[in-house]
């Protein structure tokens, strides 16, 4: 019996370590909440959606941000947004990549291939920084892994790490500072409760409702092109999210068919034990 | 300790091989036929689970060495291009991060399952201090392991705890540069961490070795914690457990693919996704889920070396666990005062976990610092209480327990205890 | 009494039986991303490419260059090369397939069929000797034109002995074939695009 409460004890002070809290790390606000076509066990990618959203980070966030670990090549890929091979080699072909040395022993300029990664738009770091007012604009290959939307135990076990949830909140957070937040505020900087390092942050607003026409017609709002290139950004970082999750259903129910043969031998051989 | 086997070789190879290397008579002897008491419950599983895990953990290390490349300008890219371009990369990359928490939740049951049913008392002490050396060598190996990918945990948890070493008096600066090969953690440290967690998987390995050696010494213990005294308390290892053992790793498998196929970066940190950047802190530094008791112990101390002690010290008390236990009385089934203070241990434990997991002058599982003044329930002063509890344990609750308390009547053997437990028998028709 | 007996080991062999199929199934199905990722990655296997500019190498000469991790001679033949090799009927030939990636593998190997796009005077092809890979000399050998002191064209290597002719084909020596022309193209007249 005592045993039983001290046991109902432990497991009630671990759930309490789980709830969600309302108040997230160095003050960033929760995350919006919206549903992504990829969230979930079977979740997959929307190619649409994913054009639309590279179509974005081409023409809006490519100007600050680099995406170094992302090759022209991987846009044709399975599991992605479903550009076809001639697509990706033109599409390459309109960027300008250096190469070389070449045999004079001077970098040279060429067009892109397949094979090219995203070029990034500053030179190196520092060029960068100088840039924007001393804030290295970050990678975005990776961004919707190392942004948490939220935080708490369960919290992330059950609704993910919402990094897409994460990108498209600031990407649509930005709001007017009150008179008290502003005498806070550095020159230069933005007022974002979404925002990870704090509510000042140094991108201004990005987005503007129309600026990037789809060739689907679809809608172009701040809202759909926020929710799009969070999407795309989802698969930049896991590319291969979809062959895990279709992996993974094969596997547990493999395992769950291999479990169930192998209790009924194990029963069978201590049947002359008990 | 079981006698010869009965392995007959079949087939003029077969007798030829084993007249020069009798490997099939040693394997029948030890683990065919191996007598293992008939009444071993489902904690006994998690040895089995634990080879299973070092295989797979070594199979995937020694692949995914195979495209990783230990440089700080090349170590997180090439992890990248193992979860993008190498074939299955991205497959053989979480079951090995996976692999590493599931390996610890199976030691952390493991050991407790020892400490529950009385495993490490006489004559297993031996066999206890291999396992303590095998969970040691373990956190090394993880924590290695873990700066590898070159992201920003890695680099700044590695600074943190090989600053400790510098806590030493006298030695320790010198010890901390000659562990760091420079005069931070950079790019000699990485390179030698490779080194260190190629090699200390297969130094598991020989001390898993001596670790079953030591246990079949004895033989295997039993939730009665009494002796096997005929051969009628126990079965062969094969088929009985070799199958039982099988189906709960096909369990444990299920568990292990539900985090690494739909949940692979859970138990992990996000900000290990940012390169590692020496000159930018990030806001929390945290070790991996598996250290949290321990860092908790670390920051209970305000004093720098003090801390250091009590974190190494409540690993290292563990090896003198035979000794403090006075209970005559193996299995704490039988001890029921001892039962009790057990699972406070466990809860204990895990609250030291929670306490080693967020900012120490937060409020306890709260985002929300608490003032500097007074006296508030912060994750400081609940890691401090749970490390009092902690120690208290080992000393002096154990030792005093086991002289003061009266524990409940033994059964006089394995079987009797068996056939106490069975159903009554249906009588056949 | 005997047949319920027999009835019980039937069914434990039959779950045996299917437990060891679904478990060596699963074997193998596990064994299969540790034996694949020994293949060459995606990023090894994006069409790398190289653009060659031809108008630096005037009639004569030969560059090397690497492509994929082994060296590619593209040479600028001159008439009497182009003519011995056409001179040089099939039947002599050890290795009569053309060896041209960008040509049907069946294609015999005359000289046209060792170039691309019916222009001869430039000859692309991997240097790396189909015996065991060392990287042949040029100008040298039999089979290069002779003209007073001078060698022009052919193949020597070093390793074993095998000599090429002035496309590139084996003529003698252990060697089985004629040295592979790789996939290239014509962008324009002076530059081509190789892989």
């Amino acid at each position: 019996m005592m045993k039983k409460m001290i046991k109902t004890l432990a497991l009630t002070v671990a759930c309490i370590g789980f709830a969600a809290t309302a108040a997230t790390a160095a003050g960033q606000r929760n995350a919006k909440e919206l549903s992504y076509s990829f969230d979930g066990p079977f979740g997959t990618f929307d190619k649409g959606q994913l054009q639309r959203g590279y179509k974005v980070y081409k023409e809006v966030c490519a100007n600050c941000h680099s995406m170094h670990l992302v090759a022209f090549r991987n846009l044709a890929d399975k599991g992605g947004p479903g550009f076809s091979e001639k697509q990706v080699e033109a599409l390459a072909a309109t960027f300008t990549v250096k190469d070389g040395p070449g045999a004079d022993g001077e970098m040279f300029d060429r067009p892109g291939l397949p094979s090219d990664r995203f070029p990034s738009p500053f030179a190196n770091e520092q060029v960068a920084a100088t840039a924007n007012g001393g804030a290295v604009p970050p990678d975005l290959s990776l961004i919707t892994k190392f942004r948490p939307g939220w935080f708490g135990t369960i919290n992330q076990l059950i609704n993910g790490i919402g990094g897409s949830n994460y990108v498209y909140s600031v990407l649509t957070g930005y709001e007017e500072p009150s008179e008290e937040i502003k005498k806070e505020m550095p020159e230069g900087k933005y007022y974002n409760p979404y925002f990870a390092n704090g509510h000042f942050i140094s991108m201004p607003p990005p987005l503007s409702d129309g600026q990037v026409t789809f060739d689907d017609g679809a809608p172009n709002k701040v809202d759909d092109m926020a929710r799009d290139v969070s999407a795309f950004l989802a698969w930049t970082a896991e590319p291969k999210m979809e062959e895990r999750k279709s992996m993974g259903f094969m596997v547990m129910i493999y395992l769950a068919i291999l479990s169930t043969l192998l209790y009924f031998v194990k029963k069978k051989i201590w049947s002359d034990q008990h | 300790m079981s006698g010869p086997s009965s392995y007959q070789p079949k087939s003029a190879f077969a007798k030829w091989f084993h007249e020069r290397l009798p490997i099939m008579d040693f394997v029948q002897g030890q683990a065919l036929d191996f007598p293992t008491p008939k009444n071993l419950n489902y904690w006994w599983v998690f040895g089995a689970v634990l080879s299973v895990m070092l295989v797979l953990q070594i199979v995937t290390g020694v692949v995914l060495a195979m495209h990783y490349t230990p440089h700080v300008d090349m170590a997180f890219n090439s992890v990248e291009h193992i979860m993008r371009d190498v074939n299955y990369g991205w497959l053989l990359r979480y079951m090995h991060a996976n692999g590493a928490s599931m390996f610890f939740i199976a030691v952390y049951i493991h050991i407790f399952r020892g400490m529950y049913f009385g495993s490490y008392k006489a004559p297993r002490e031996v066999l206890w201090m291999i396992g303590v050396l095998i969970y040691l060598v373990m956190m090394a190996t993880a924590f290695m392991g873990y700066v590898l990918p070159w992201g920003q945990m890695s680099f700044w948890g590695a600074k943190v705890i090989t600053n400790l070493f510098s806590a030493i008096p006298f030695f320790g600066d010198t010890i901390t540069t000659w562990l760091w090969g420079g005069y931070s953690v950079d790019n000699p440290t990485l390179n030698r961490f490779f080194s260190l967690h190629f090699l200390l998987p297969f130094v598991l390995v020989g001390l898993v070795g001596l670790h079953i050696w030591a246990l079949h010494v004895p033989g295997n213990n039993n939730p009665t914690g009494v002796n096997v005294k005929s051969s009628q308390d126990t079965v062969s290892f094969h088929p009985y457990y070799t199958m039982k053992d099988a189906f709960a790793i096909c369990v444990f498998m299920m568990f292990f693919s539900a985090f690494t196929f739909f949940s692979p970066n859970y138990l992990g940190h996000a900000v290990n996704y940012m390169p590692a950047n020496p000159l930018a802190t990030p806001a929390h530094i945290v070790p991996e889920w598996y250290y949290l008791p321990f860092y908790a112990i670390l920051r209970a101390i305000p004093d720098k070396l003090g801390g250091v002690i009590a974190m190494f010290g409540s690993i290292l008390i563990l090896f003198l666990l035979p000794w403090l236990d006075t209970s005559r009385v193996r299995s704490g089934t039988y001890r029921p005062i001892f039962k009790q203070i057990f699972w406070i241990f466990v809860l204990v434990c895990i609250t030291l976990g929670f306490a080693g997991s967020g900012p120490p002058d937060n409020y306890f599982l709260s985002h929300e610092a608490a003032p500097p003044d007074e006296w508030h329930l912060t994750y400081k002063l609940v890691g401090q209480i749970a490390t009092v509890f902690y120690f208290a344990y080992f000393f002096p609750i154990l030792p005093l327990l086991g002289l003061l308390e009266s524990p409940k009547p033994l059964p006089s053997s394995i079987t009797e205890d068996v056939l106490a437990k069975q159903k009554p028998l249906v009588p056949a028709e | 009494m005997s047949t319920a007996v027999h009835a019980d080991v039937n069914r434990r062999d039959f779950l045996l039986v299917a437990t060891g199929a679904v478990g060596a199934v699963g074997a193998a199905l596990v064994a299969w991303p540790f034996v694949s990722q020994m293949n060459p990655d995606a990023s090894v296997l994006a069409m790398a490419t190289v653009d060659v500019d031809l108008a630096p190498i005037a009639e004569g000469q030969e560059i090397t260059l690497k492509w994929r991790g082994n060296p590619v001679f593209v040479r600028h033949r001159g008439p009497k090369e182009i003519e011995a090799a056409k001179a040089v009927k099939m039947e002599v030939l050890r290795d009569r397939f053309a060896r041209n990636q960008n040509l049907p593998d069946a294609d015999e190997a005359t000289d046209e069929n060792r170039v691309v796009g019916g222009k001869e005077s430039f000859l692309v092809m991997m240097g790396v000797c189909t015996h065991l890979g060392c990287v042949p000399l040029g100008n040298e050998g039999d089979y290069a034109v002779v003209e007073g002191n001078t060698k022009t064209g052919g193949w020597y290597c070093p390793c074993h002995g095998s000599q090429y002719d002035t496309a590139g084909r084996i003529r003698k020596g252990p060697a089985p074939q004629n040295l592979d022309v790789p996939k290239y193209a014509y962008l324009t007249d002076t530059k081509i695009r190789i892989g």
